[in-house]
Protein backbone atom coordinates (compact mmCIF):
# COMPACT_ATOMS: atom_id res chain seq x y z
CA UNK A 1 0.00 0.00 0.00
CA UNK A 2 2.87 2.47 0.35
CA UNK A 3 4.10 2.51 -2.80
CA UNK A 4 0.82 4.05 -4.07
CA UNK A 5 0.27 7.42 -5.18
CA UNK A 6 -2.24 10.00 -3.59
CA UNK A 7 -4.99 9.50 -5.98
CA UNK A 8 -5.14 5.45 -5.43
CA UNK A 9 -4.63 5.58 -1.51
CA UNK A 10 -7.72 8.20 -1.55
CA UNK A 11 -9.63 6.20 -3.21
CA UNK A 12 -8.60 3.29 -1.10
CA UNK A 13 -9.23 5.22 2.28
CA UNK A 14 -12.93 6.04 0.67
CA UNK A 15 -13.85 2.54 -0.08
CA UNK A 16 -12.83 1.55 3.27
CA UNK A 17 -9.66 -0.95 1.89
CA UNK A 18 -8.00 0.99 4.67
CA UNK A 19 -7.95 3.48 7.65
CA UNK A 20 -5.79 6.79 7.79
CA UNK A 21 -4.59 5.22 11.21
CA UNK A 22 -3.23 1.86 9.80
CA UNK A 23 -1.38 3.79 6.88
CA UNK A 24 0.29 6.90 8.98
CA UNK A 25 1.61 3.63 11.09
CA UNK A 26 2.73 1.77 7.89
CA UNK A 27 4.54 5.37 7.23
CA UNK A 28 5.85 5.52 10.49
CA UNK A 29 6.96 1.94 10.48
CA UNK A 30 8.89 2.51 7.13
CA UNK A 31 10.81 5.69 8.52
CA UNK A 32 11.75 4.17 11.55
CA UNK A 33 12.80 1.18 9.31
CA UNK A 34 15.06 3.29 7.22
CA UNK A 35 15.62 6.78 7.97
CA UNK A 36 19.00 6.27 10.21
CA UNK A 37 20.09 4.93 7.01
CA UNK A 38 18.51 7.82 4.69
CA UNK A 39 18.52 10.35 7.40
CA UNK A 40 15.46 11.66 5.02
CA UNK A 41 13.37 13.45 8.42
CA UNK A 42 15.19 15.52 11.14
CA UNK A 43 11.81 15.31 13.04
CA UNK A 44 9.35 12.50 13.11
CA UNK A 45 5.66 13.49 14.73
CA UNK A 46 4.50 10.04 15.71
CA UNK A 47 1.91 11.02 18.15
CA UNK A 48 0.28 13.89 16.75
CA UNK A 49 0.45 12.38 13.14
CA UNK A 50 -1.91 9.23 14.68
CA UNK A 51 -4.33 11.86 16.75
CA UNK A 52 -4.71 13.43 12.79
CA UNK A 53 -4.81 10.37 11.29
CA UNK A 54 -7.91 8.97 13.81
CA UNK A 55 -9.23 12.49 13.13
CA UNK A 56 -9.61 11.85 9.56
CA UNK A 57 -10.69 8.98 9.97
CA UNK A 58 -13.71 10.09 12.14
CA UNK A 59 -14.06 13.00 9.99
CA UNK A 60 -14.93 10.06 6.84
CA UNK A 61 -16.94 7.83 9.10
CA UNK A 62 -19.27 11.55 9.21
CA UNK A 63 -19.14 11.71 5.65
CA UNK A 64 -16.43 13.84 5.04
CA UNK A 65 -14.66 13.05 1.84
CA UNK A 66 -11.68 15.63 0.64
CA UNK A 67 -8.92 14.05 -1.60
CA UNK A 68 -6.09 14.48 0.80
CA UNK A 69 -8.09 13.65 3.74
CA UNK A 70 -6.19 11.00 6.09
CA UNK A 71 -3.45 11.41 3.28
CA UNK A 72 0.01 11.24 5.01
CA UNK A 73 2.89 14.26 4.03
CA UNK A 74 6.15 15.47 5.28
CA UNK A 75 6.91 19.11 5.05
CA UNK A 76 10.26 20.30 4.14
CA UNK A 77 11.72 21.48 7.24
CA UNK A 78 11.61 25.25 6.06
CA UNK A 79 7.67 25.24 6.44
CA UNK A 80 7.07 26.64 9.71
CA UNK A 81 4.82 24.35 11.56
CA UNK A 82 3.02 25.10 14.83
CA UNK A 83 4.54 24.13 18.02
CA UNK A 84 7.20 21.68 16.17
CA UNK A 85 10.58 22.75 15.19
CA UNK A 86 11.48 24.20 12.38
CA UNK A 87 15.11 24.37 11.76
CA UNK A 88 16.04 25.00 8.05
CA UNK A 89 18.84 22.91 8.16
CA UNK A 90 20.66 25.53 10.03
CA UNK A 91 22.21 25.50 13.64
CA UNK A 92 20.73 29.17 13.46
CA UNK A 93 16.92 27.74 14.14
CA UNK A 94 17.89 24.25 15.67
CA UNK A 95 15.82 25.41 18.33
CA UNK A 96 13.15 26.89 16.79
CA UNK A 97 9.75 26.34 17.67
CA UNK A 98 7.46 28.67 15.68
CA UNK A 99 4.14 29.99 17.33
CA UNK A 100 2.13 29.69 13.96
CA UNK A 101 1.70 27.25 10.72
CA UNK A 102 2.81 28.61 7.34
CA UNK A 103 -0.11 28.95 5.03
CA UNK A 104 0.88 26.13 3.04
CA UNK A 105 0.86 23.85 6.50
CA UNK A 106 -2.57 25.23 7.23
CA UNK A 107 -3.89 24.46 3.81
CA UNK A 108 -2.94 20.54 4.16
CA UNK A 109 -4.23 20.95 7.94
CA UNK A 110 -7.38 21.70 6.41
CA UNK A 111 -8.06 18.90 3.88
CA UNK A 112 -7.43 16.91 6.31
CA UNK A 113 -3.92 15.72 5.19
CA UNK A 114 -1.79 14.11 8.27
CA UNK A 115 1.96 15.20 8.86
CA UNK A 116 4.12 12.27 9.23
CA UNK A 117 7.38 15.06 9.94
CA UNK A 118 9.89 17.14 8.51
CA UNK A 119 12.35 16.39 6.14
CA UNK A 120 15.70 17.55 5.85
CA UNK A 121 17.20 20.02 3.11
CA UNK A 122 20.41 21.62 2.76
CA UNK A 123 20.88 24.92 4.86
CA UNK A 124 18.36 27.46 4.34
CA UNK A 125 18.10 25.52 1.24
CA UNK A 126 21.18 27.04 -0.24
CA UNK A 127 23.14 23.82 -1.74
CA UNK A 128 22.00 21.07 -5.20
CA UNK A 129 22.91 18.03 -3.05
CA UNK A 130 21.74 17.98 0.51
CA UNK A 131 25.22 18.40 2.13
CA UNK A 132 24.97 21.93 3.42
CA UNK A 133 22.54 20.45 6.00
CA UNK A 134 23.93 20.61 9.89
CA UNK A 135 21.92 17.94 10.51
CA UNK A 136 24.29 16.00 7.78
CA UNK A 137 23.38 14.83 4.03
CA UNK A 138 20.39 12.68 2.99
CA UNK A 139 21.39 9.81 0.98
CA UNK A 140 19.57 8.96 -2.21
CA UNK A 141 17.77 5.92 -2.25
CA UNK A 142 18.64 4.52 -5.52
CA UNK A 143 22.61 4.53 -4.12
CA UNK A 144 23.52 5.65 -0.37
CA UNK A 145 26.72 6.33 -1.40
CA UNK A 146 25.29 9.22 -3.52
CA UNK A 147 23.67 12.91 -3.25
CA UNK A 148 19.63 12.96 -3.60
CA UNK A 149 19.89 16.37 -4.61
CA UNK A 150 19.15 19.36 -3.02
CA UNK A 151 17.99 21.25 -1.66
CA UNK A 152 14.60 19.70 -0.84
CA UNK A 153 16.65 16.56 -0.67
CA UNK A 154 15.24 14.76 2.71
CA UNK A 155 11.30 15.28 0.62
CA UNK A 156 12.39 13.87 -2.64
CA UNK A 157 14.11 10.77 -0.83
CA UNK A 158 11.65 10.46 1.57
CA UNK A 159 9.09 9.58 -1.54
CA UNK A 160 11.60 7.74 -3.54
CA UNK A 161 11.78 5.67 -0.87
CA UNK A 162 8.06 5.10 0.27
CA UNK A 163 8.49 6.88 3.42
CA UNK A 164 5.60 9.33 2.96
CA UNK A 165 2.90 9.87 0.61
CA UNK A 166 3.44 13.21 -0.63
CA UNK A 167 5.68 15.68 0.92
CA UNK A 168 6.20 19.76 0.08
CA UNK A 169 9.23 21.10 -1.11
CA UNK A 170 10.16 25.20 -2.04
CA UNK A 171 12.52 25.58 -5.62
CA UNK A 172 14.39 29.11 -5.62
CA UNK A 173 17.18 27.75 -8.67
CA UNK A 174 16.02 24.23 -9.14
CA UNK A 175 15.46 22.69 -5.32
CA UNK A 176 12.42 20.87 -5.99
CA UNK A 177 12.73 19.19 -10.08
CA UNK A 178 16.88 18.81 -9.12
CA UNK A 179 16.07 16.16 -6.48
CA UNK A 180 12.86 14.91 -8.01
CA UNK A 181 15.22 13.85 -11.40
CA UNK A 182 17.68 12.27 -8.87
CA UNK A 183 15.26 10.32 -6.62
CA UNK A 184 13.41 9.50 -9.86
CA UNK A 185 10.11 10.71 -8.64
CA UNK A 186 7.61 13.71 -9.85
CA UNK A 187 8.07 17.12 -8.52
CA UNK A 188 6.74 20.80 -9.48
CA UNK A 189 8.02 24.09 -8.87
CA UNK A 190 4.33 26.49 -10.13
CA UNK A 191 4.59 29.92 -11.10
CA UNK A 192 6.13 32.35 -8.90
CA UNK A 193 3.04 33.57 -6.56
CA UNK A 194 0.98 30.77 -7.20
CA UNK A 195 1.26 29.73 -3.88
CA UNK A 196 1.68 32.01 -0.82
CA UNK A 197 5.32 32.28 1.10
CA UNK A 198 3.79 33.31 4.28
CA UNK A 199 5.26 31.11 7.23
CA UNK A 200 7.79 29.64 4.29
CA UNK A 201 11.49 30.69 5.70
CA UNK A 202 12.95 33.64 3.54
CA UNK A 203 16.29 32.60 0.70
CA UNK A 204 15.77 34.94 -2.13
CA UNK A 205 11.79 36.91 -1.74
CA UNK A 206 11.74 37.29 -5.93
CA UNK A 207 12.27 33.67 -6.88
CA UNK A 208 11.52 31.05 -3.57
CA UNK A 209 8.26 28.92 -4.54
CA UNK A 210 6.76 26.38 -3.20
CA UNK A 211 5.65 22.99 -4.88
CA UNK A 212 4.50 19.38 -4.38
CA UNK A 213 7.01 16.96 -4.35
CA UNK A 214 5.10 13.37 -5.29
CA UNK A 215 4.79 10.08 -7.16
CA UNK A 216 2.63 11.16 -10.55
CA UNK A 217 1.93 14.28 -12.26
CA UNK A 218 -1.86 13.63 -10.90
CA UNK A 219 -0.68 13.92 -7.47
CA UNK A 220 0.86 16.86 -7.94
CA UNK A 221 -2.15 18.14 -9.61
CA UNK A 222 -4.25 17.22 -5.88
CA UNK A 223 -1.63 18.32 -4.47
CA UNK A 224 -1.62 22.03 -6.49
CA UNK A 225 -5.25 22.04 -5.67
CA UNK A 226 -4.94 22.10 -1.42
CA UNK A 227 -1.92 24.68 -1.99
CA UNK A 228 -2.36 27.46 -4.70
CA UNK A 229 -4.20 30.45 -4.17
CA UNK A 230 -4.58 34.17 -3.39
CA UNK A 231 -3.73 34.50 1.07
CA UNK A 232 -3.91 37.74 1.87
CA UNK A 233 -0.49 37.78 4.42
CA UNK A 234 1.61 37.27 1.37
CA UNK A 235 1.78 40.19 -0.67
CA UNK A 236 3.15 39.01 -3.32
CA UNK A 237 0.93 35.87 -3.86
CA UNK A 238 -0.61 36.10 -7.28
CA UNK A 239 -4.72 36.75 -7.08
CA UNK A 240 -5.00 34.56 -10.41
CA UNK A 241 -7.87 32.61 -10.28
CA UNK A 242 -7.34 28.79 -9.13
CA UNK A 243 -8.30 25.86 -11.60
CA UNK A 244 -9.33 22.38 -10.62
CA UNK A 245 -5.56 20.80 -11.67
CA UNK A 246 -7.03 17.43 -12.32
CA UNK A 247 -9.62 18.94 -14.37
CA UNK A 248 -7.34 18.85 -17.74
CA UNK A 249 -5.22 15.60 -16.90
CA UNK A 250 -6.82 13.69 -19.61
CA UNK A 251 -6.65 16.58 -22.52
CA UNK A 252 -5.07 14.54 -25.76
CA UNK A 253 -1.60 15.91 -26.91
CA UNK A 254 -2.41 15.54 -30.38
CA UNK A 255 -1.05 18.98 -32.01
CA UNK A 256 0.98 19.93 -28.81
CA UNK A 257 3.63 21.81 -29.84
CA UNK A 258 6.63 20.52 -27.68
CA UNK A 259 10.25 22.92 -27.75
CA UNK A 260 13.10 21.60 -27.57
CA UNK A 261 15.84 24.15 -26.66
CA UNK A 262 19.31 23.97 -28.21
CA UNK A 263 20.81 24.96 -25.63
CA UNK A 264 19.84 22.30 -23.09
CA UNK A 265 21.04 19.62 -25.50
CA UNK A 266 24.75 21.27 -25.65
CA UNK A 267 28.14 20.63 -24.42
CA UNK A 268 28.19 19.35 -20.79
CA UNK A 269 24.60 16.81 -21.28
CA UNK A 270 25.54 13.52 -20.43
CA UNK A 271 24.82 10.85 -23.62
CA UNK A 272 22.71 8.43 -21.62
CA UNK A 273 20.65 11.25 -19.92
CA UNK A 274 20.22 12.65 -23.69
CA UNK A 275 19.65 9.43 -24.88
CA UNK A 276 16.84 8.99 -22.32
CA UNK A 277 15.20 12.16 -22.68
CA UNK A 278 15.14 11.94 -26.04
CA UNK A 279 13.18 8.46 -26.19
CA UNK A 280 11.00 10.38 -23.77
CA UNK A 281 10.37 12.61 -26.26
CA UNK A 282 9.64 10.13 -28.83
CA UNK A 283 6.79 8.92 -26.42
CA UNK A 284 5.09 12.03 -27.08
CA UNK A 285 5.88 12.36 -30.92
CA UNK A 286 3.43 8.75 -31.02
CA UNK A 287 0.75 10.85 -28.70
CA UNK A 288 0.51 13.31 -31.80
CA UNK A 289 3.07 16.05 -30.17
CA UNK A 290 5.42 17.91 -32.56
CA UNK A 291 9.14 18.64 -31.88
CA UNK A 292 10.31 21.95 -32.40
CA UNK A 293 14.20 23.42 -32.22
CA UNK A 294 13.78 26.69 -30.16
CA UNK A 295 16.81 28.59 -28.69
CA UNK A 296 16.96 30.00 -25.42
CA UNK A 297 20.06 32.17 -26.26
CA UNK A 298 20.81 33.73 -22.96
CA UNK A 299 20.14 31.03 -21.00
CA UNK A 300 23.97 30.54 -20.16
CA UNK A 301 23.89 33.63 -18.51
CA UNK A 302 21.54 32.35 -15.67
CA UNK A 303 23.55 31.01 -13.57
CA UNK A 304 25.69 33.80 -13.52
CA UNK A 305 22.82 36.07 -12.78
CA UNK A 306 21.20 34.19 -10.30
CA UNK A 307 24.12 34.35 -8.63
CA UNK A 308 23.42 38.04 -7.58
CA UNK A 309 20.19 37.78 -7.33
CA UNK A 310 19.69 35.29 -4.94
CA UNK A 311 22.71 36.12 -2.67
CA UNK A 312 21.69 39.78 -2.93
CA UNK A 313 17.82 38.88 -1.44
CA UNK A 314 19.52 35.86 1.10
CA UNK A 315 22.25 39.02 2.29
CA UNK A 316 18.96 41.04 3.08
CA UNK A 317 16.85 38.32 4.36
CA UNK A 318 19.06 36.37 6.44
CA UNK A 319 19.97 39.99 8.28
CA UNK A 320 17.49 39.16 10.61
CA UNK A 321 19.17 36.14 12.11
CA UNK A 322 21.11 38.88 14.31
CA UNK A 323 21.00 36.42 17.98
CA UNK A 324 18.13 38.65 19.65
CA UNK A 325 14.76 37.54 19.04
CA UNK A 326 15.21 34.12 18.37
CA UNK A 327 17.40 31.77 16.90
CA UNK A 328 21.18 30.90 17.71
CA UNK A 329 23.04 33.01 19.95
CA UNK A 330 26.86 32.69 20.91
CA UNK A 331 28.18 32.26 24.75
CA UNK A 332 29.35 34.96 26.69
CA UNK A 333 29.44 37.97 23.81
CA UNK A 334 31.81 40.96 24.86
CA UNK A 335 29.70 43.56 23.34
CA UNK A 336 26.70 43.98 20.99
CA UNK A 337 28.73 43.90 17.70
CA UNK A 338 30.82 40.86 18.97
CA UNK A 339 27.08 39.10 20.33
CA UNK A 340 25.93 39.65 16.41
CA UNK A 341 28.84 38.67 14.16
CA UNK A 342 29.84 35.56 16.22
CA UNK A 343 26.38 34.21 16.55
CA UNK A 344 26.04 34.67 12.84
CA UNK A 345 28.90 33.20 12.11
CA UNK A 346 28.93 30.14 14.45
CA UNK A 347 24.93 29.14 13.42
CA UNK A 348 25.26 29.63 9.45
CA UNK A 349 27.65 27.40 7.88
CA UNK A 350 30.29 28.50 4.97
CA UNK A 351 27.74 27.99 2.19
CA UNK A 352 25.54 30.40 3.60
CA UNK A 353 28.28 32.86 4.96
CA UNK A 354 29.22 32.85 1.34
CA UNK A 355 26.04 33.46 -0.22
CA UNK A 356 25.82 36.34 2.33
CA UNK A 357 28.88 37.64 1.59
CA UNK A 358 28.33 37.82 -2.04
CA UNK A 359 25.12 39.04 -1.99
CA UNK A 360 26.83 41.76 0.66
CA UNK A 361 29.45 42.71 -1.80
CA UNK A 362 26.71 42.92 -5.15
CA UNK A 363 24.64 45.31 -3.14
CA UNK A 364 27.47 47.71 -1.14
CA UNK A 365 28.26 51.01 -2.74
CA UNK A 366 29.70 51.62 -5.87
CA UNK A 367 29.20 47.80 -7.41
CA UNK A 368 25.38 48.12 -7.55
CA UNK A 369 24.89 48.85 -11.02
CA UNK A 370 28.12 46.43 -12.29
CA UNK A 371 26.53 43.37 -10.37
CA UNK A 372 22.62 43.81 -8.85
CA UNK A 373 21.63 46.07 -12.26
CA UNK A 374 23.23 44.05 -14.43
CA UNK A 375 21.59 40.81 -13.09
CA UNK A 376 18.28 42.23 -13.50
CA UNK A 377 18.75 43.63 -17.20
CA UNK A 378 20.05 39.87 -17.53
CA UNK A 379 16.95 38.61 -16.22
CA UNK A 380 14.73 40.21 -18.18
CA UNK A 381 16.74 38.72 -21.91
CA UNK A 382 15.95 35.44 -19.71
CA UNK A 383 12.15 36.23 -19.46
CA UNK A 384 12.29 37.79 -23.09
CA UNK A 385 13.50 34.73 -24.61
CA UNK A 386 11.13 32.46 -22.40
CA UNK A 387 8.13 34.71 -23.74
CA UNK A 388 8.86 34.69 -27.39
CA UNK A 389 10.14 30.79 -27.31
CA UNK A 390 6.09 30.32 -25.87
CA UNK A 391 4.94 32.22 -29.08
CA UNK A 392 5.78 29.34 -31.11
CA UNK A 393 5.38 26.18 -28.90
CA UNK A 394 3.08 25.41 -25.94
CA UNK A 395 5.68 23.61 -23.58
CA UNK A 396 9.25 23.23 -23.07
CA UNK A 397 10.94 19.96 -22.49
CA UNK A 398 14.45 19.31 -21.49
CA UNK A 399 16.39 17.38 -19.29
CA UNK A 400 16.42 18.40 -15.27
CA UNK A 401 20.16 18.32 -14.50
CA UNK A 402 23.27 17.51 -17.01
CA UNK A 403 23.33 14.06 -15.25
CA UNK A 404 22.36 11.77 -12.64
CA UNK A 405 22.71 11.52 -8.77
CA UNK A 406 26.58 12.14 -7.90
CA UNK A 407 29.07 10.92 -5.47
CA UNK A 408 28.69 12.47 -1.25
CA UNK A 409 31.36 14.94 -1.46
CA UNK A 410 32.51 14.81 -5.31
CA UNK A 411 31.67 18.26 -5.68
CA UNK A 412 33.66 20.69 -3.07
CA UNK A 413 33.50 23.64 -5.91
CA UNK A 414 30.76 25.91 -5.08
CA UNK A 415 30.84 27.01 -8.67
CA UNK A 416 30.67 23.20 -9.76
CA UNK A 417 27.47 23.26 -7.71
CA UNK A 418 26.09 25.85 -8.99
CA UNK A 419 26.49 24.74 -12.44
CA UNK A 420 24.32 21.64 -10.89
CA UNK A 421 21.20 24.05 -12.16
CA UNK A 422 22.01 24.73 -15.41
CA UNK A 423 18.83 23.82 -16.47
CA UNK A 424 16.22 24.89 -13.91
CA UNK A 425 17.44 28.21 -12.52
CA UNK A 426 16.31 30.40 -15.52
CA UNK A 427 12.98 29.07 -14.67
CA UNK A 428 13.07 30.99 -11.36
CA UNK A 429 14.60 34.06 -13.10
CA UNK A 430 11.54 34.38 -15.14
CA UNK A 431 8.96 33.20 -12.42
CA UNK A 432 7.16 30.25 -15.07
CA UNK A 433 6.54 27.03 -13.99
CA UNK A 434 8.46 23.64 -14.03
CA UNK A 435 7.99 20.49 -13.52
CA UNK A 436 10.88 17.46 -13.12
CA UNK A 437 9.47 13.82 -14.02
CA UNK A 438 11.05 10.66 -14.21
CA UNK A 439 12.07 9.93 -17.54
CA UNK A 440 14.43 6.26 -17.74
CA UNK A 441 17.43 5.12 -15.98
CA UNK A 442 21.11 5.85 -16.93
CA UNK A 443 23.89 3.43 -15.13
CA UNK A 444 20.95 2.50 -13.33
CA UNK A 445 19.69 5.72 -11.92
CA UNK A 446 17.05 7.81 -12.39
CA UNK A 447 16.91 10.79 -15.38
CA UNK A 448 14.51 13.37 -15.05
CA UNK A 449 12.66 15.38 -17.77
CA UNK A 450 12.27 19.23 -17.35
CA UNK A 451 9.07 20.42 -18.62
CA UNK A 452 8.32 24.23 -18.72
CA UNK A 453 5.23 25.95 -19.44
CA UNK A 454 3.82 29.73 -20.02
CA UNK A 455 3.17 31.82 -16.53
CA UNK A 456 0.01 30.06 -14.51
CA UNK A 457 -0.08 27.16 -17.07
CA UNK A 458 0.31 25.01 -14.22
CA UNK A 459 -2.89 22.91 -15.74
CA UNK A 460 -1.27 22.43 -19.33
CA UNK A 461 2.24 21.34 -17.88
CA UNK A 462 0.34 18.74 -15.40
CA UNK A 463 -1.54 17.67 -18.62
CA UNK A 464 1.72 16.84 -20.76
CA UNK A 465 3.22 14.93 -17.35
CA UNK A 466 0.32 13.16 -16.92
CA UNK A 467 0.08 11.97 -20.50
CA UNK A 468 3.61 10.68 -20.25
CA UNK A 469 2.82 8.78 -17.07
CA UNK A 470 0.17 7.21 -18.88
CA UNK A 471 1.97 6.04 -21.23
CA UNK A 472 5.56 5.14 -19.02
CA UNK A 473 6.31 3.20 -15.86
CA UNK A 474 9.53 5.51 -15.41
CA UNK A 475 7.34 7.24 -12.13
CA UNK A 476 6.50 3.54 -10.42
CA UNK A 477 9.90 2.62 -10.50
CA UNK A 478 11.79 2.10 -7.17
CA UNK A 479 15.28 1.31 -6.28
CA UNK A 480 15.25 -2.62 -5.44
CA UNK A 481 16.69 -1.89 -1.86
CA UNK A 482 13.01 0.26 -0.86
CA UNK A 483 10.86 -2.02 -2.93
CA UNK A 484 7.89 -2.71 -0.71
CA UNK A 485 8.13 -5.77 1.35
CA UNK A 486 12.65 -5.74 0.31
CA UNK B 1 37.54 44.05 -10.12
CA UNK B 2 40.28 42.46 -7.86
CA UNK B 3 38.60 40.46 -4.45
CA UNK B 4 41.24 40.26 -1.90
CA UNK B 5 41.75 40.14 1.96
CA UNK B 6 40.63 43.77 2.11
CA UNK B 7 37.57 43.12 0.70
CA UNK B 8 36.65 40.45 2.46
CA UNK B 9 37.35 41.99 5.27
CA UNK B 10 35.23 45.00 4.73
CA UNK B 11 32.30 43.07 3.22
CA UNK B 12 32.24 40.84 6.37
CA UNK B 13 31.82 43.54 8.53
CA UNK B 14 29.00 44.50 6.56
CA UNK B 15 27.32 41.54 7.10
CA UNK B 16 27.83 41.19 10.77
CA UNK B 17 30.26 38.37 9.93
CA UNK B 18 33.23 36.99 12.01
CA UNK B 19 35.63 35.55 9.46
CA UNK B 20 39.13 34.20 10.77
CA UNK B 21 42.58 34.28 9.96
CA UNK B 22 42.75 30.88 9.10
CA UNK B 23 39.57 31.63 7.11
CA UNK B 24 40.72 33.97 4.87
CA UNK B 25 42.64 32.79 2.24
CA UNK B 26 40.07 30.04 1.33
CA UNK B 27 36.65 32.86 1.30
CA UNK B 28 38.93 35.08 -1.03
CA UNK B 29 39.22 32.14 -3.41
CA UNK B 30 35.92 31.05 -3.03
CA UNK B 31 34.42 34.48 -3.55
CA UNK B 32 36.87 35.54 -6.03
CA UNK B 33 35.67 32.15 -8.26
CA UNK B 34 32.19 32.90 -7.84
CA UNK B 35 32.36 36.48 -9.07
CA UNK B 36 34.51 35.33 -11.64
CA UNK B 37 30.96 33.28 -12.79
CA UNK B 38 29.13 36.32 -12.37
CA UNK B 39 31.28 38.55 -14.32
CA UNK B 40 30.36 36.44 -17.37
CA UNK B 41 27.26 38.99 -17.40
CA UNK B 42 29.52 41.43 -18.91
CA UNK B 43 30.26 40.08 -21.63
CA UNK B 44 26.43 40.85 -23.15
CA UNK B 45 25.45 45.02 -24.23
CA UNK B 46 22.78 45.66 -21.94
CA UNK B 47 21.97 49.24 -22.00
CA UNK B 48 19.28 49.25 -23.96
CA UNK B 49 17.62 46.67 -21.35
CA UNK B 50 15.10 47.81 -18.42
CA UNK B 51 16.02 45.64 -15.43
CA UNK B 52 13.35 43.30 -14.44
CA UNK B 53 13.36 43.44 -10.27
CA UNK B 54 10.36 40.68 -9.84
CA UNK B 55 8.93 37.89 -12.22
CA UNK B 56 5.21 39.02 -12.13
CA UNK B 57 3.73 41.89 -13.99
CA UNK B 58 1.53 43.17 -11.12
CA UNK B 59 0.93 46.54 -8.68
CA UNK B 60 1.31 46.03 -5.08
CA UNK B 61 -2.08 45.12 -3.40
CA UNK B 62 -3.48 48.16 -1.08
CA UNK B 63 -5.85 46.86 1.84
CA UNK B 64 -7.27 48.66 4.46
CA UNK B 65 -5.08 50.16 6.99
CA UNK B 66 -6.77 48.06 9.68
CA UNK B 67 -5.10 46.27 12.55
CA UNK B 68 -5.14 42.55 11.50
CA UNK B 69 -2.05 41.15 14.50
CA UNK B 70 -2.62 40.32 17.71
CA UNK B 71 -0.64 41.22 20.43
CA UNK B 72 1.47 37.78 20.64
CA UNK B 73 4.19 39.89 22.59
CA UNK B 74 4.63 36.75 25.44
CA UNK B 75 3.90 33.80 23.53
CA UNK B 76 6.79 35.30 20.92
CA UNK B 77 9.27 36.46 23.47
CA UNK B 78 9.59 32.80 24.45
CA UNK B 79 11.70 32.45 21.81
CA UNK B 80 14.30 34.83 22.89
CA UNK B 81 17.91 33.93 24.35
CA UNK B 82 17.25 36.23 26.90
CA UNK B 83 13.90 38.69 27.95
CA UNK B 84 13.13 40.68 31.45
CA UNK B 85 9.95 41.82 31.85
CA UNK B 86 8.73 42.22 27.99
CA UNK B 87 12.23 43.34 26.54
CA UNK B 88 15.05 41.94 24.84
CA UNK B 89 18.28 41.53 26.25
CA UNK B 90 21.47 42.44 24.56
CA UNK B 91 25.35 42.71 25.87
CA UNK B 92 25.77 46.45 27.58
CA UNK B 93 25.74 49.35 24.34
CA UNK B 94 25.94 52.44 26.33
CA UNK B 95 28.70 52.91 29.03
Amino acid sequence: MIEKTVAELSGALSRGDISSVELTQAYLDRINQYNSTLNAFVTVCEESALTQAAQADAARADGLTSPLLGIPLAHKDIFCTSGIKTSCGSKMLHNFIAPYDATVVSRFNDAGAVMLGKTNMDEFAMGSSNETSYFGPVKNPWDTDRVPGGSSGGSAAAIAADLCAMATGTDTGGSIRQPAAFCGITGLKPSYGRISRWGMIAFASSLDQAGPICKSAEDAALMLNAMAGLDTKDSTCADVPVEDYTADLNNSLQGLRIGIPRQHFAEGLSPEVEQAVREALGVYEKLGAQLIDIDLPNNHLSVSAYYVVAPAEASANLSRFDGVRYGYRCDNPLDLEDMYKRSRSEGFGDEVKRRIMVGTYALSAGFYDAYYRKAQKIRRLIKQDFNAAFQQVDIIIGPTSPHTAFTLGAKTDPVAMYLEDIYTIAVNLAGLPGMSVPAGLANGLPVGMHLVASDFAESRLLNVAHQFQLNTDWHRLRATAFEEGH
Amino acid sequence: MAFDKTEVEKVAQLARLHISDAEKDEVTGRITDILALIDQMQSVDTDAVAPLAHPLDMTQRLREDDVTESNRRDELQQLAPEVEEGLYLVPKVIE
